[in-house]
């Protein structure tokens, strides 16, 4: 297990970046919401790859918090695409302007 | 033997990644995330950390990646729709990801890493229990208020009554 600690946030930045890359991108709402899913995971790398470089246990229970936090977005985010989904029969998130002016 | 097995486990997390954000199909994404996922899962098998690994896998292959599979079949468009203009934002939008990847990486190589042996590794869950019913009590059940708000959020949205 002698993997050094900087393959993993290396691993962790590519991740994060090409989440962030279909989050700019891509046009389908559920596209986009798995691609934060990916930042997410990336981030949670980060932190236990810290956790057990610096043998204390914050990294991980923070990782705890942010598996709690994107549950609830995605089943928040969902359930707001669904209903977008059932009024305006579109699944593209530039056809959605609801809030723009 | 073990580094091989750790570029195995990253070569797939990447591959995954890969394919939840380039797939033009959003089923073939959402597979492509499966894999992510569970590589991420093998990785923190890797760092020691066995109830986060599980937890994952529970958390994030159960529910979440059923969540989203449930919410592409209930709607029909399932292949992306061709929009006309997206050479013009996808050109900036990957050198912007490109310059930030390459920024990241630079500071993670360049940093001075405080290099030390790393300790055995040992059962997780005693220390997790400890400090969720000690240091981050508060938090903890903070997270349970924010679980059953995004609950009742998603009921009333999904309601039959709103959408009419």
């Amino acid at each position: 297990m002698n993997v050094p600690v900087e393959n993993y946030l290396v691993l962790a930045a590519l991740i994060f970046a090409i989440g962030c890359a279909g989050v700019l991108t891509r046009r389908n709402f559920i596209v986009i919401l798995m691609s934060v899913e990916l930042m997410l995971n990336a981030v949670n790398l980060t932190f236990v790859a810290l956790s057990r470089q610096l043998v204390s246990m914050d990294g991980q229970m923070i990782v705890f918090f942010v598996m709690t936090v994107a549950a609830a977005e995605v089943a928040v985010g969902l359930a707001i695409f669904l209903a977008i989904y059932s009024q305006r029969r579109t699944v593209n998130a530039d056809e959605i302007s609801l809030l723009r002016w | 033997m073990y580094a091989a097995l750790f570029y195995f486990i990253a070569g797939l997390t990447v591959i995954g990644a890969l394919g939840v954000a380039l797939s033009t199909n959003v089923v073939y994404s959402a597979m492509s995330l499966l894999a992510a996922l569970v590589g991420a899962s093998g990785l923190y098998v890797f760092l020691a950390a066995d109830f986060v690994a599980v937890v994952q896998i529970l958390v994030y292959v159960g529910g979440i990646l059923i969540l989203t599979l449930f919410a592409i079949l209930l709607t029909h468009q399932i292949a992306e729709i061709q929009v006309s203009n997206r050479s013009v934002g996808r050109l900036p939008a990957l050198g912007l990801v490109v310059l930030l990847g390459l920024a990241m990486g630079a500071a993670i190589l360049r940093a001075p890493w405080h290099v030390e042996p790393l300790a055995a590794a040992t059962p997780t869950t005693y220390g997790i229990g400890d400090s969720f019913l000690n240091q981050y009590l508060l938090p903890f059940e903070l997270a349970s208020v924010v679980l059953l708000t995004a609950l009742v959020g998603a009921i009333v949205l999904s309601r039959k009554e709103l959408r009419e």
